[in-house]
């Protein structure tokens, strides 16, 4: 007789796309808030961007209990980190953490989807872009999750990310300013919608600027 | 997507006696659960019913119970396991009341920790194999949420577990409102639980529905709903299609 396998996996694809774009003095991250489990909806209204330090905010997607285990490992760090270090973890600081972290789990990977964005330790907005095992790089703007493959094609030619093999490396940030930034991903996430099914419901942008955050909230189509 | 488990346990021989310490499938189970939030605070319902795999052996069985004195937990699927989780939860009470600070754990907590249960569980390859729901209220605010055996949670306004989930979903999603009576809170999830019967194949007519307000929580006393099966359609089901044998 041979032996009976376990007919459960221990991971699950919940979805959702994330975006992130850095600007001259601020930077934009955006994920939709549909959370959903093989083609059922789970609920319409779940965020999928965590405020990590001041001055960082992590948005992801993929499977969510290991995203919200991730989160937890990562703000309690940064609690130990504030306390021997007395100040907040800088964005390229928690990127290097975010790193480590993932890959810590090398053999059991965490399956998430992470993009980081931030402000780094001059004022100029940051962001990094994860895969699921913690290689990461620094870059203008990414595109993470189910509509990823929709979406980054777009934002690499409307914000023409110049070639990684020029010298001097000449670095992403886009020239736009920030209500054109929010606008821009504002159409990426409508056209999103129309073709992934695991991308719709409410779409929540977050701008993160040396004075705060705010937050913007948009309905996306619930089909 | 398939999944090779390599357990490790520091010898490098895995034995067969390993598996055996291991949930691998499910023995008896119970089917949805269904909760809605409502006006004064949030209403479960389940059915009775405990399966073992396609026979229905038990019919008696409370899938719903008070925690502590402000929330329901309900489970869907195997049932020993939600009798183990009972059992975790009745040592954390305990120790909450121990403590006898005048303070008392509520529904988001609980639903914390038994995230970060079948979280941990799901990490050694050994799930609780069931779907919970976690509703209370605490200090005039209702709470609503969800976690499954591999630790997925969140919380909404209405949830359900299994088949629920393709069937009463969408009739929640479109008929429930945030300031529902008890009565109409009643009737909705009556709604929900007919269709069930109707449709799940685990399900039996022998329901109970929980409601948890400020002033605790309640379960009903058993009762069955009342179905209609004389559709024209039934009564000669191959009026249209006879064939010549």
């Amino acid at each position: 007789m041979t032996k009976q396998h376990a007919n459960w996996s221990p991971y699950d694809n919940n979805g959702g796309t994330c975006v992130a774009i850095a600007g001259s003095d601020y930077c934009v991250i955006a994920a939709d808030t549909r959370m959903s489990t093989g083609y059922s909806i789970l609920t319409r209204d779940y965020s999928k961007i965590h405020k990590l330090a001041d001055k960082a905010v992590l948005s992801s997607s993929g499977f969510q209990a290991d995203v919200k285990a991730l989160q937890k490992v990562l703000k309690s760090r940064h609690l130990v980190y504030q306390h021997q270090h007395n100040k907040q973890m800088s964005c390229p600081a928690m990127a290097q953490l975010l790193s480590n972290t993932l890959y810590f789990k090398r053999f059991f990977p965490y399956y998430a989807f992470n993009v980081l964005g931030g402000l780094d330790e001059q004022g100029k907005g940051c962001v990094f872009t994860y895969d699921a095992v913690g290689s990461y790089e620094k870059v203008g703007y990414s595109a993470q999750g189910s509509g990823s493959t929709l979406i980054m094609p777009f934002l690499d030619n409307q914000l023409k990310s110049p070639s990684p093999l020029l010298l001097p490396a000449q670095d992403a940030i886009t020239p736009l300013s920030e209500p054109e930034a929010v606008d821009l991903v504002k159409t990426v996430f409508a056209s999103a919608t129309e073709r992934d099914i695991y991308t719709g419901d409410k779409l929540e942008i977050m701008i993160l600027k040396a004075d705060g955050i705010r937050t913007e909230v948009m309905e996306l189509r619930k089909d | 997507m398939t999944f090779t488990i390599p357990i490790d346990n520091g010898d490098s021989v895995k034995t067969a006696e390993a598996d055996s310490q291991r949930t691998l499938y499910p023995y008896v189970t119970g089917t949805s659960i269904v909760a809605i939030k409502y006006k004064d605070g949030v209403l479960m319902a389940s059915d009775m019913g405990g399966s073992y795999g396609s026979t229905l052996r038990y019919k008696n069985i409370e899938r719903m119970k008070a925690i502590g004195k402000h929330s329901l937990l309900g489970a869907s699927g195997e049932i020993s396991d939600f009798q183990e989780i009972l059992r975790y939860l009745d040592e954390l009470v305990l120790n909450d009341n121990m403590w006898d600070d005048g303070n008392s754990l509520g529904p988001k907590e609980v639903h914390n920790y038994l995230t970060r249960v079948m979280y941990n569980r799901r990490n050694k390859f050994n799930p609780l194999w069931n779907t919970l729901v976690l509703g209370g209220v605490k200090n005039g605010e209702s709470y609503l949420g969800m976690v499954s055996m591999i630790g997925v949670s969140f919380e909404d306004n209405h949830v359900a577990t299994g088949f629920g989930n393709h069937l009463a979903r969408p009739i929640l999603r479109d008929e429930w409102r945030a300031d529902l009576s008890f009565e109409d809170g009643v009737k909705l999830l009556e709604k929900c639980m007919r269709v069930l019967l109707y449709r799940d194949r685990s399900a039996i007519n022998k329901l109970q529905i929980a409601k948890i307000t400020e002033e605790g929580v309640t379960v009903s006393q058993p009762y069955s709903l009342k179905t209609f099966w004389e559709f024209k359609a039934f009564n000669n089901p191959t009026a249209g299609a006879e064939g010549s044998w």
